[in-house]
């Protein structure tokens, strides 16, 4: 080597956004909280699977007999206004809340995702026009955007779930769009164009798998947003109807015994906070562990 | 008989600086303003420069990762701006760029196997079932082992990841590479290693460099003819040996100058250049260099020299000043 060459430090350090699963699952552990709310997360996925096996009551069975009875060895959670068991109508509710949850992010997550890559991708007039619609959606307030497209669409279970989907695409179209912007720049977006790839090939083969984190960790947030505003559409009449133990419905019911049995409302009411927070915390501890440069 | 690979007329490339609510192009970053060189076949053509002048655009232009402003890139007989999307897509077989920074050129999600792969799966130079004996070539021709086949990009070290970006550029067995700062992340040891792996592959595949670098101790080692670019502009050109042994341009000299000598009793001239690098936004009229250059007089702020061969030039050499003749003779002198 001739004697002037000088020692250039490597300029950026590894990729902060790829690292081994088991250093990201290390991080995880050590937050108490969000192993707390994966445990949960867990838990409500068992129960929503084989608890309905296991409850106690048909969840649409009625006793007239025994109406607005509050929590006792029999009935854990009391029964409602037509005598229903609370407690296995909130275990069959778990699957219900779960199905909302996840497909309505799954809706949103799709589009939100292509529609963010795209603009993101290509910029220009195409990134102008789609970021000025996600504004749009964005300028509403989450529930009444959401309200406006069911009464457009109709009030049924489905028709919440496409909704709350539509609702959330503009959190994944943003964020997405900003991970593509940055990943675009990077050499290995440049080293693949120039041996030829197609826009399809780079996008979906190497921009995708590197904005992944925060779309899983958007998908974690936005699944305790889709079950507060599922919910909501439910308590307004306008999702699931009776007889279904949709959590948000339940609450509902029991608004009008509120002072006679609190227990009605009550109970899918703790059920709901539960579930959104376990999702909340998880979702904010899987950030972190993702991306451990922000938090400090 | 030496043909030409490459031929680059009048590139011109402008990045233009939007501003204002409707994002009207209110300016334009010259970075690299009308520039014309060849590179023959099976030589390494250098590109030296400080930060900024427009170096990496240039070879950013040649394979159309940017688009440039205006300009021809003769590459055999073909001028690659003016042939489509498609078309490019095919040619790009033939030239193949290695990237500076070997932990950002690439794909940490792909392992070496599936980067080798997508490479021949693009341009489907080596039939499927081939492929991985190619690979394993591949592999040992840039120095690696085939056990790392299956490997992600952070279990390798730098040096190590500059090889498998190098296997990725030849796995489509290019004609023509351009080195963009391909060795000045690594260091010193690991250089050598590098640039005499480019060395040899040149030797053995017939390869033809671009070679850009800030460095002129691996110029030096590498290049057969060096250009020496200020602020987008080619501004000396010419064999390794005339550039470095016989500089004409008082830019090149004094970047010359700044090769440190490992003797520290010789004592050398050093030429420092007062000022900064002005902008590329609004580049000096003329000459680009009269701002800073010692020699500098009325003509040089008016009219633009072109590159011209003096009774002193060799070869290729040619120098872009007005007064090459008056500095050698002495009948011009540097107002420090």
């Amino acid at each position: 080597m001739p004697e002037t060459t000088v020692n250039y430090p490597v300029t950026t350090p590894p990729n902060p956004h790829v690292e081994s699963f088991k250093n990201v699952l290390k991080r995880l552990k050590k937050n108490k909280a969000a192993m707390v709310g994966g445990f949960l997360i867990l838990f409500f996925i068992v129960v929503s699977i084989i608890g309905p096996f296991f409850t106690p009551f048909d969840p649409s069975e009625q006793n007239h007999v025994n109406k607005l009875a509050g929590p006792s060895l029999e009935h854990w959670f009391g029964t409602d206004h037509h005598g229903r068991d609370i407690f296995s109508r909130i275990i069959h509710g778990m699957s219900i809340t779960l199905y909302i949850g996840f497909f309505s992010v799954l809706i949103g997550a799709v589009i939100g995702v292509l529609f963010g890559i795209v603009s993101g991708y290509f910029g220009g007039k195409m990134d102008a026009v789609i970021m000025r619609i996600m504004d749009v959606l964005l300028a509403f307030p989450g529930i009444l955007l959401a309200l406006g497209i069911v009464s457009v669409l109709g009030g049924s279970l489905n028709n919440v779930i496409i909704s709350v989907g539509i609702f959330s695409v503009p959190a994944f179209a943003r964020i997405v769009r900003g991970s593509t912007l940055s990943v675009k720049k990077l050499e290995y977006i440049d080293a693949v164009r120039a041996l030829g790839a197609s826009h399809f090939r780079i996008i979906f083969r190497h921009v995708l798998p590197n904005v992944m984190s925060p779309i899983i960790v958007q998908a974690t947030l936005r699944m305790a947003t889709a079950v507060l505003t599922a919910s909501g559409l439910s308590f307004l009449g306008l999702g699931a109807q009776p007889p279904t133990p949709e959590w948000g419905a339940m609450l509902s019911d029991g608004r009008n015994y509120m002072w006679d049995a609190g227990h009605v409302a009550f109970f899918p009411g703790i059920a709901i906070v539960v579930v959104v927070l376990a999702f909340n915390i998880f979702g904010d501890g899987l950030r972190d562990a993702l991306d451990p440069k922000m938090k400090s | 008989m030496t043909t030409k690979l490459l031929e680059v007329n009048n590139l011109k490339q402008y990045f233009p600086i939007k501003g204002g609510i409707l994002g009207r192009t209110i300016n334009q970053v010259k970075a690299v303003d009308d520039i014309s060189f060849y590179v023959n076949e099976g030589e390494t053509l250098s590109i030296v420069g400080e930060s900024g002048c427009g170096k990496s655009t240039t070879g950013r232009a040649i394979l159309r990762l940017d688009k440039p402003t205006s300009g021809e890139v003769i590459f055999q007989g073909e001028d690659l701006l003016s042939i489509n999307q498609r078309k490019m897509r095919k040619k790009r077989k033939d030239l193949q760029i290695i990237f500076q920074d070997p932990y950002a050129s690439i794909n940490p999600r792909q392992t070496v196997r599936q980067i080798l792969d997508e490479a021949m799966d693009i341009q489907n130079v080596v039939p499927k079932p081939e492929r991985l004996d190619r690979m394993m070539e591949l592999l040992q021709t840039v120095g690696l082992g085939s056990h790392q086949l299956d490997r992600f990009p952070h279990e390798f070290s730098g040096g190590q990841r500059q090889r498998i970006g190098i296997a990725r550029a030849l796995a489509v067995n290019p004609k023509f590479i351009i080195c963009d700062e391909s060795v000045s992340a690594l260091d010193v040891s690991i250089q050598a290693q590098v640039l005499n792996l480019l060395k040899q592959l040149q030797r053995d595949l017939n390869l033809t460099y671009l070679f850009i670098s800030h460095d002129l101790g691996v110029v030096r080692h590498i290049s057969d003819r060096v250009a020496v670019m200020y602020l987008g502009k080619v501004v000396e050109i010419g064999e390794k040996e005339a550039i470095f042994d016989n500089p004409k341009h008082p830019y090149t000299k004094s970047l010359l100058s700044a090769i440190p000598v490992p003797n520290p009793r010789k004592q050398k001239e050093r030429i420092i250049l007062k000022g900064d690098v002005p902008s590329p936004i609004n580049p000096p009229s003329g000459c680009r260099f009269h701002t800073r250059c010692p020699f500098a007089s009325d003509i040089c702020e008016t009219v633009t020299p072109e590159l011209r061969q003096t009774n002193s030039m060799e070869g290729t050499h040619t120098a872009a000043c007005h007064f090459i003749e008056e500095i050698e003779s002495g009948r011009k002198h540097p107002s420090y």
